[in-house]
């Protein structure tokens, strides 16, 4: 069927802020699906908050709005738009819930908009528990006995006919928010009553536990003719209990005969007709290991990270397909883009084994709980592509940048045998090492499949890589076994530690001996037709299908998995180089391990190679492209911290070189630096042992900020207010990062602001400085910034664009860098630069128009920021204010402390622009969902120092009509200012107005809570925190912030005065 | 693990490990794209005479087990895989794919490039190979390779000598055996048919006096043109019984029909084959296994019907006869392996049966 004419202009709603559940793969989606609604000729209105996305750059689509998605806003747009039609279906839950809300408010119907792809009718079908068991019904599909409830008695009622385990699933929540397994009462009594609170229309269902079933998905596709097709099957090495975005996957199925493959996709196939879905959907099931019953899980109707794993693992690109779907195209009518030739009717064959691993954020949140259930806990993930499970395994464990380079984590040879059953009972992120360490120790795969109810299929394969292992050490240097390892994904680290050499050495005689790897391609039909992607993946096999071009070639290095402190705006910053690469004229080549994202969309670059990020892997794909140069500048610390042995091993690095990084990361020579450019930074020192660390400390006095060097994200970056503390720190810190000494820092108090610059070696462009809101002590990354500057004078502005020319230059930096500065009593002193493009790159330039890291890349390829229409200095200010808001996934991670930091702890970021800051600032608030209503009560929970602050904000609060509620000492000192305050016990008390039942009850609308300088740990402040987030209520725990929202509420209040 | 080669005719050698049957072979080397059902492929007589390759790297993970065989005794001259699973993991599974191999006496070899060779065969076309031992003059064993003249009885050699009855309470089909999936059985037996299987060379007049209601034409191996009797056989039958044809069966009733058939570069072996039915414009995928096809230019219009087309490279997939009661399919309804998606064929041809009945 030809694409509708009835319809012109088509509104796309994004899936807003990375948060867990909801990551990079909506980027990657919803700019596919843009672009393909573009080229069909529509008019593309695009709504997303996250400025830090490809789909909203100017070019993606006609008109972007980088607007909160929330029904006030986006009604707003709608009603300016007018467009004929919106599509839902790319932007995640957010989009669908967005849909689901704009149809409710009538505003749909009102201006006749058309909603595309999904009818309302199938989400809720899918979506609501009640709708979709009588639809399973109707379809004679299997569900698990389940039931939906309302209230925890219901619950309880109906556990009692079907007896333990049971889950607990909340509807309509993001990657099964607030759900869990319960194996009795009071399991089930606290996670029923918390997803009965989550779930925005206060539904559970309670459904019978089928852990321990095979869990496979298939990703489907329907059009408007009715046809239908499977792009993709995966099985899950993890059975049903985990999430599946917590989950290890293979693609395609590996243990599944034909009889169950196709009873299986029948099912698959039924359900998306049934629903009658326009464009991609994913359903999950659940099947007996020992029979042939199944259950459906779960139905998607919308693509999801699934259908994103699927595209990048079989090059069949579903979101752009499902958005021209959307438009009445049909699958036969369209070609395969991969192919060129064949039909986009078509099942993908594969010719190689897929691997994810989900990367979780516990290496920061070391006291989270790791333990994996139905909730999904992981930020991002890796992608691995091989000829056998071996080879994709083991080439996706060491993607995944944990410190392990093997399926092996040393310390756990520690642990004990009870230590080890548990682990791989209970699973947390890291069971596949306790896996690895038990077959090391000699349990059976029967002992494991008991105890874990993984496939034996999947442990034998673990098993024959330890049994290379023992192969390789017994023969030192043998070339077969070398050869072998290498077939089974083994790293030349691996084997290097195996026969006491060194990697290099490894290599060496890998290249001696012709042990090289060749470069397949990913083509959707396993090389039956010609392709022309290019889209490769390494394995050590004969052909090499990746023919080298006669045009120079610039190799890209992209960011790894998606994790706190480096975000999806470093993969914005890599598609951005490759642009400007190509630009330039030269072939623009990507290595990147991330299926998530749209660096690795094979249609962005002129070749991709889908590798982990580490030294042996890049140098085998320099020594085949002999690319003219490699940029790292834009591929976060994982590409930066690859400089140098790449520069070691004889790679041109274009851009800053490599002594210059290193002048900026070096902790002693970025010192001697800044005393030659006579630029002031807070005292500190380096200490490499703990004596050493006391004794700096004390020469420049307490409090003194901690870190590790080479940071990410500010890991393991504390306050330290004593000697005690700080020595307590050091044995931790030095076992974080053993290779890095430890930096010492005096800690100044005072605002932070941050600039990007752009400097080509004699002019510096700074596009601009944000101002953050928070005052030094919270991470950059986890602070609002505001831009332009709203408090800094002038001559501060100067002084801060002095500096970053100075140090630029300094520096020697060509391309982009990011500095960070405190404002100490009027003072400008320098904390930290990155010689990289930073997490603001985006932000940045979309506010001020500069494509920041395209006019970086240009420099780097020589060209100069006048040649490219640029002058030097500070860019001319922008007329609105905007400002930039972190988002935070604390509500998926149980026993994380929120309270902000030196250490990022945020997911995503929102963008609010307006023409005062108060409006930007409101508009922040709305889109990371920080919504206050106009009155309400406010909790104070405050530290003694921070008092007289409080009592401003107080009184701020109490003078726009909030109530205010505190705990004891709090409530005290704020009465005795003269102000009316409810006055509730502490935690330990058992009345029933103790401060926790408070929030239970959603007696507070917000939350204020501060901690001394100390930040000790108090039992009280972490379970007040950790009580807001489960409950959503917003919480402050930097009063910056705090006066920030009360002065949004002040500017939508009236005055409200008797004569 | 033995190493063992692969040589084609064209002179190539790729090495590799030995496993299953230890005998030295030789037979068409064709690719499969399917990347699960290796048991139902491996046992399917349109294999008889060919070198299985199966572009899926990872081959025998689920094991063998009793009830996925297409024939009893698979005639297959050799499997080349990239890696064959040491573990059968499936709770239906009762032995490994090498021990399966072993027992009936069909050489395998892993660890070969298989993508390589896939190009070299898209590009090529079907080429002969030998799996041998390795040895170090080789120009004898290509000498031999290119000396090999391919069977053509290959029908003969796989179709049951005596008819043989399965028996059920419905409509009494006669099924030709040219060299036949047990899941063509499985579907009319579904359907409560009562069947007679007899050998391709049945006559015409032996099969009409069984009065059967309908005449079941199945796959088989190799070349339709090598067994003429059984073109004839149909000529002789068609406009008295309602027939349906599948695979090597289809051909045979074009043939019948003076429609030509001809060689394809490389076949169709594979479980994701869109193919459109004309008349509703509907897509299935389907499973397929064929080295020859229907030739477009040939059909008689006055006589034949194309009904359905292969969606990438338009080859014919089904016909028609304009004026009796029979049709016939290139690819699988059967399936096993493969969707299900075209299975309402069997359903079309027992409704093809009724209503013939009906009208004389």
């Amino acid at each position: 069927m030809p694409k509708r004419t009835d319809i012109k202009r088509i509104m796309v709603i994004g899936s807003g802020p990375i948060i867990i559940g909801q990551a990079a793969e909506f980027d990657y989606a919803g700019t596919q699906a843009c672009l393909a609604l573009k080229e069909e000729g529509y008019e593309v209105i695009l709504v997303n908050s996250n400025p830090a996305t490809i789909m909203t750059d100017k070019e993606i689509a006609d008109r972007v709005y980088i607007e909160p998605i929330t029904l006030e806003f986006v009604s707003r747009i709608l009603r300016k738009e007018r467009p004929d039609a919106l599509l839902p279906t790319l932007g995640g839950q957010t989009g669908l819930n967005m849909a689901m809300e704009l149809s409710g408010s009538g505003i749909l119907e009102e201006l006749n908009i058309e909603l595309l792809g999904t009818k309302l009718k199938a989400i809720d079908q899918a979506e609501d528990r009640d709708l979709f068991k009588k639809l399973m019904e109707e379809l004679e599909q299997p569900i698990p006995e389940s039931e939906i409830v309302h209230t925890v008695a219901e619950a309880l009622n109906f556990v009692e006919k079907i007896g333990y385990p049971i889950i607990v699933r909340p509807a309509f929540t993001l990657g099964g928010t607030g759900g869990g397994m319960c194996d009795n009462e009071e399991e089930l009594r606290e996670i029923a009553a918390n997803g009965l609170k989550l779930s925005p229309v206060g539904q559970c269902l309670i459904e019978k536990s089928i852990a321990g079933f095979k869990e496979i998905e298939y990703e489907v596709m329907r059009d408007s003719a009715d046809n239908a097709i499977v792009v993709c099957n995966m099985e899950n090495f993890d059975p049903v209990g985990i999430h599946t975005g917590d989950s290890i996957v293979f693609a395609p199925s590996q243990t599944l005969s034909d009889y169950e493959y196709q009873m299986l996709r029948d099912a698959s196939l039924k359900i998306i007709r049934a629903l009658k879905i326009e464009g991609g959907c994913n359903v999950q099931l659940a099947l007996d290991p020992l029979s042939f019953d199944y259950y459906v899980i779960e139905v998607n109707p919308r693509v999801s990270r699934s259908s994103a794993l699927a595209s990048k693992a079989t090059g069949y690109p579903i979101a752009k397909l499902a958005a021209k779907i959307a438009v009445g195209l049909t699958l036969d009518e369209m070609k395969n883009p991969v192919t060129g030739t064949t039909y986009a009717e078509f099942e993908p064959a594969l010719d190689y084994v897929v691997a994810k691993i989900p990367r979780w954020p516990f290496d920061k949140f070391e006291k989270g709980d790791r333990r994996l259930g139905t909730q999904m806990k992981a930020t991002g993930e890796v992608m691995a592509i091989g000829r056998n499970i071996e080879e994709s395994l083991l080439k996706a464990v060491r993607s995944l940048e944990i410190g392990a380079h093997h399926a092996e984590l040393k310390s756990l040879s520690e642990v004990t045998d009870e230590e080890l059953t548990e682990k791989m009972v209970k699973a947390q992120d890291d069971r596949l090492f306790y896996l690895t360490e038990a077959l090391r120790r000699g349990y059976t795969i029967f002992e494991l499949a008991e105890l874990t109810k993984i496939d034996l299929f999947f442990l034998d394969k673990l098993v024959h890589i330890i049994e290379l292992e023992t192969e390789l050490a017994a023969a030192n240097l043998d070339l077969d076994i070398l050869k072998k390892a290498k077939q089974n994904g083994f790293s030349d680290r691996k084997i290097a530690e195996l026969w006491q050499t060194t990697e290099d050495k490894i290599a060496e005689k890998r290249r001696e001996h012709g042990i090289v790897p060749v470069y397949k391609m990913v083509d959707t039909c396993a090389a039956e037709f010609a392709s022309q992607t290019p889209y490769f993946y390494s394995t050590y096999e004969e052909e090499n299908e990746s023919l080298v071009s006669d045009k120079p070639s610039v190799l890209v290095l992209g960011s790894g998995p998606i994790r706190i402190g480096q975000g999806v705006e470093f993969d914005y910053a890599t598609v951005h180089s490759v642009k400007a690469i190509q630009a330039a004229g030269y072939e623009a080549i990507i290595m990147n391990s991330n299926p998530e994202t749209v660096s690795t969309d094979f249609s962005i670059s002129d070749k991709l190679y889908f590798e982990p990020l580490t030294l042996e892997d890049v140098l085998n794909v320099v020594n085949l492209e002999k690319p003219v140069g490699v940029i790292v500048q834009f591929g976060g610390q994982t590409a930066i911290n690859l400089a140098e042995p790449l520069t070691n091993n004889g790679v041109s690095i274009i851009g800053t070189s490599i002594e210059d990084l290193d002048r900026a990361e070096n902790r002693d020579l970025f010192e001697q630096a800044l005393q030659r450019l006579e630029i002031p930074q807070p005292l500190g020192e380096t200490a490499v042992s703990t004596e050493e660390a006391v004794v700096i400390a004390k020469k420049i006095g307490y409090p003194v900020l901690v870190r590790p060097s080479y940071v990410l994200g500010g890991r393991a970056m504390e306050i330290v207010d004593n000697k005690s503390d700080l020595e307590s720190y050091m044995r931790e810190a030095v076992k974080a990062s053993p290779e890095h000494p430890v930096l010492i820092d005096r800690y100044l108090t005072g605002k932070e602001c941050e600039v990007d610059a752009i400097s080509d070696g004699k002019d510096v462009l700074i596009p601009g400085i944000m101002e953050h809101i928070e005052r030094a002590g919270v991470h950059s990354g986890d602070s609002m910034a505001v831009y332009p500057p709203q408090t800094l004078s002038k001559e501060i502005q100067q002084t801060i664009a002095a500096y970053t020319k100075k140090l630029a230059l300094g520096l020697n930096c060509k391309g982009i860098m990011n500095i960070q500065f405190v404002i100490h009593e009027e003072k400008v002193y320098v904390i930290e630069v990155n010689p990289r493009a930073s997490r603001t790159v985006p932000f940045l330039s979309k506010i001020t128009g500069i494509p920041m890291a395209q006019v970086a890349t240009q420099i780097i390829l020589g060209k100069t920021l006048q040649e490219l229409g640029y002058q030097d200095g500070l860019y001319p200010e922008s007329s609105l204010v905007h400002v930039k808001a972190p988002v935070f996934s604390f509500s998926k991670l149980q026993r994380v402390d929120t309270y902000l930091g030196p250490e990022m702890k945020s997911t995503g970021e929102v963008l609010g622009s307006d023409v005062s800051l108060n409006k930007a600032l409101y508009k922040v608030f709305e889109a990371s969902g920080l919504h206050l209503p106009d009155y309400g009560a406010v909790l104070f929970t405050i530290a003694d120092e921070t008092k007289e602050e409080a009592l401003e904000l107080a009184k701020r609060f109490d003078a726009i009509g909030y109530s205010l509620v505190a705990t004891t000492g709090t409530a005290e000192y704020l009465e005795q200012q003269g102000l009316h305050v409810r006055t509730v016990a502490k935690m330990d008390s058992d009345g029933k107005d103790n401060v926790l039942s408070v929030i239970r009850k959603g007696e507070v609308q917000a939350i204020i809570n501060s901690m001394d300088k100390k930040r000790a740990y108090s039992p009280e402040g972490f379970a007040i925190r950790r009580e807001a987030v489960e409950h959503g209520i917003p919480l402050f725990t930097s009063l910056d912030t705090a006066k920030a929202i009360v002065t949004v509420l002040e500017s939508r209040s009236f005055l409200v005065e008797s004569l | 693990m033995t190493k063992r080669l692969l040589i084609l005719e064209d002179g190539t050698t790729f090495v590799g490990e030995g496993f299953g049957g230890e005998l030295n072979t030789t037979g068409e080397v064709v690719f499969t794209t399917s990347m699960t059902g290796y048991q139902e492929t491996i046992t399917d007589q349109s294999f008889n005479g060919q070198i299985i390759m199966f572009t899926y790297p990872m081959v025998g993970n689920y094991g063998i087990n009793r009830d996925d065989y297409e024939s009893i005794s698979p005639t297959c001259k050799g499997v080349i895989v990239k890696e064959h699973a040491r573990l059968a993991s499936n709770w239906r599974a009762n032995m490994t794919l090498d021990e399966f191999l072993k027992r009936k006496g069909i050489p395998g070899i892993s660890g070969i490039d298989t993508r390589k060779l896939t190009r070299k065969l898209r590009e090529v076309g079907t080429m002969k190979g030998s799996i041998i031992d390795v040895i170090s003059e080789l120009d004898h064993a290509f000498d031999q390779l290119k000396a090999t003249v391919m069977p053509r009885d290959q029908v003969k050699q796989v179709s049951t000598t005596k008819p043989y009855p399965s028996p059920g309470i419905g409509r009494n089909i006669v099924v030709i055996d040219y060299g036949l999936k047990h899941s063509i059985l499985r579907e009319l037996s579904r359907r409560e048919c009562n069947l007679t299987v007899l050998p391709y060379n049945t006559d015409a007049q032996t099969i009409l006096d069984l009065h059967p209601d309908g005449v079941m034409l199945t796959n088989g191996p190799g070349d339709p043109k090598d067994v003429p009797e059984s073109i004839a056989t149909i000529r002789e039958i068609q406009g008295k019984v309602p027939i349906f044809g599948i695979c090597l069966g289809h051909q045979l009733f074009a043939l019948a029909n003076d429609a030509d058939t001809f060689k394809l570069k490389y076949g169709h072996r594979g479980l994701n084959h869109p193919v459109r039915e004309i008349a509703t414009g509907k897509i299935d995928f389907t499973s397929q296994n064929h080295g020859y096809a229907v030739d477009m230019q040939s059909i008689d219009p006055e006589k034949l019907m194309v009904t359905h087309v292969e969606v990438n490279d338009g080859t014919i997939e089904g016909i028609r006869h304009r004026n009796y009661p029979a049709f016939s399919v290139q690819f699988h309804p059967d399936a096993a392996p493969g969707p299900h998606d075209a299975i309402h064929l069997f359903d079309e041809f027992m409704e093809l049966i009724d209503a013939w009945k009906e009208n004389n």
